[in-house]
């Protein structure tokens, strides 16, 4: 790498230095009380305990990459990242299949979209009551919860996906003697599939608003249910801290699916 | 004596227009026999693609039948390979797979898959370019892919659909000298869509010129100059001139048609 390539890289620090830099400074010429505003020192400082193991190591109690991976933060982010996963499998996992059917065939749209209609302005968050009174505490309304938010998105854009594929794929197809599960399978599902991964990518998106509400609800644990608890101690340089964590949580799933996005749809003009 | 593979049989074809209804083909009659090359030569509009799509099974005739090797077309199939213009390969699969496409999905023998692709990837000189997807090839590359992903299933007939129309002059002539070569190598009948006065010339048994609206069959003639064909020989010039007047009186009556606002296609 060159100097010029170098520098340019670090454009993009410049602004968040300063931003810490000033806030490191206000908060320690006392400007703002620190329970309100905690200088980014704190906020570190508290990050670093968070993440640590709560008890010091004991031979005894396990392997030492499980006390390793003890810490509450490191929890609480694989709880909420589970929630996510499991909520967009089954969320989109539903709507991946009736998309294609409401796409490809006018009749089964015909018979679903009304309801579809009336069910998707809702916002998941609107659902939390029925959830609990369905589900209870726990896992299952908050995966719920993310699952409808996933939904939507993802069967919006399938049933896009399907219409918007260039008919003459599907002559070509037929001309090569594809029937029609082979048409589906082989045609139809690629040709949509820009489509269907937007879908993907946006019903993430909601489904991690969703968890982050769900938790402050339902459960006892993962990041959102964290922060709210700090917010109880007014251990507001602990909420800063979880706040971040969210941040890149849902900066490291975007990444991963995007990645997978640019793998999928590799054959796909304007994508280099 | 050759056997009869494409028979048309008083072949009508009407489009419902919201105003009024398009004729845009009638009364085709016309016989192919086996490894024949035939052009469709005319102007847009003249139904010479409504025909092929007729052969096809994409879209039935009005009225009349289209009868190949001795069977009725209803529906498409891999008997009659189509190379459409626009290319149509599958733009997710690689070379290699869209070649294959149509063995697989009959289940073929794999032994017997990767011999034919080795095999049209050789001729159609590809091999290099067989892990590509189709975005990173040229066009002429593409109608290469697109050719052998028809023969792959060895039909006994190519409908092609102005398969070179987009190609620039010189990747479209070394195109038609390779298509002229698997041809007479393979022994196919070939129904090839063209506007291309020389283009039809430079690779036909036999012309068929088309009339605007309604398409019918303006002239039917045999192509008798010796192959390789020569451009600049005085045979080629004299049924050029010919085949000029005629398809431009077409041309005029189209555009005719135009300016009075009738839609054209």
């Amino acid at each position: 790498m060159n100097d010029k390539g170098f520098l340019s890289k670090l454009k993009g620090v410049w602004v968040p230095a300063l931003v810490l830099i000033v806030w490191e400074g206000v908060v320690r010429a006392g400007w703002v009380n620190p329970q309100v505003l905690p200088a980014p020192s704190a906020v570190l400082i508290r990050w670093y305990h968070y993440i640590l193991p709560v008890e010091a190591y004991d031979p005894e109690m396990g392997s030492w990459l499980a006390w390793a991976f003890s810490g509450e933060l490191i929890r609480d982010l694989f709880e909420s990242f589970y929630r996510v996963l499991m909520g967009c499998l089954i969320g989109g996992g539903l709507a991946l299949p009736l998309g294609l059917l409401m796409g490809a065939s006018r009749t089964i749209y015909d018979y679903m979209n009304p309801l579809i209609q009336v069910l998707r302005p809702i916002p998941p968050i609107a659902y939390i009551p029925l959830a609990i009174l369905w589900f209870g505490l726990g896992n299952p309304p908050a995966i719920f919860l993310i699952a409808l938010g996933a939904f939507f998105p993802v069967l919006m854009n399938t049933i896009v996906g399907v219409r918007a594929v260039d008919s003459i794929y599907i002559r070509a197809g037929k001309n090569l003697g594809a029937g029609s599960f082979l048409m589906f399978r082989k045609i139809i599902v690629p040709a949509s599939m820009p489509y269907i991964l937007s879908g993907v990518r946006i019903g993430i998106g909601t489904g991690f608003i969703c968890m982050i509400v769900a938790e402050m609800i339902a459960v006892n644990n993962g990041l959102g249910y964290r922060i709210l608890e700090a917010r109880e101690y007014f251990w507001s340089d602990k909420i800063i801290a979880g706040m971040f964590s969210i941040g890149l949580l849902g900066l490291a799933i975007d990444t991963v699916v995007s990645r997978l996005n640019n793998y999928l749809l590799r054959w796909h003009r304007g994508l280099e | 004596m050759t056997t009869t593979q494409i028979e048309i049989n008083h072949v009508s074809k009407v489009f419902k227009g919201s105003e009024q209804d398009v004729v845009a083909l009638k009364d085709i009659h016309l016989s192919i026999p086996e490894g024949q090359f035939v052009c469709l030569l005319g102007p847009s509009g003249c139904g010479k693609s409504t025909l092929l799509n007729a052969i096809a099974g994409f879209s039935l005739p009005s009225t009349g039948d289209v009868i190949v090797s001795g069977k009725k077309v209803e529906e498409p199939g891999p008997d009659r390979g189509m190379v459409f213009q626009e290319y149509a390969l599958f733009p997710w699969m690689t070379v290699e797979d869209n070649i294959t496409f149509g063995l697989k999905i009959k289940n073929e023998d794999p032994v017997k898959v990767k011999k034919k692709l080795d095999e049209l990837l050789t001729t159609l000189k590809l091999t290099d370019f067989r892990k590509r997807f189709p975005k990173d090839l040229s066009g002429g590359m593409r109608q290469r892919v697109a050719i052998a992903r028809v023969l792959a299933l060895d039909p006994p007939i190519m409908l092609m659909d102005e398969p070179f129309g987009a190609l620039d002059a010189l990747t479209r002539r070394s195109l038609q000298d390779e298509l002229l070569k698997i041809w007479s190598e393979l022994k196919k009948t070939v129904v090839f869509v063209t506007h291309s006065i020389e283009e039809s010339i430079y690779l036909a048994d036999r012309i068929v010129v088309m009339s605007y609206r309604p398409g019918t069959v303006k002239k039917d003639i045999m192509v008798s100059i010796p192959r390789p064909r020569n451009p600049a020989d005085p045979d080629f010039n004299n049924l050029k001139r010919e085949l000029s007047e005629m398809v431009m009186a077409e041309q005029n009556r189209f555009e005719m048609a135009q300016m009075r606002g009738s839609t054209g296609d």
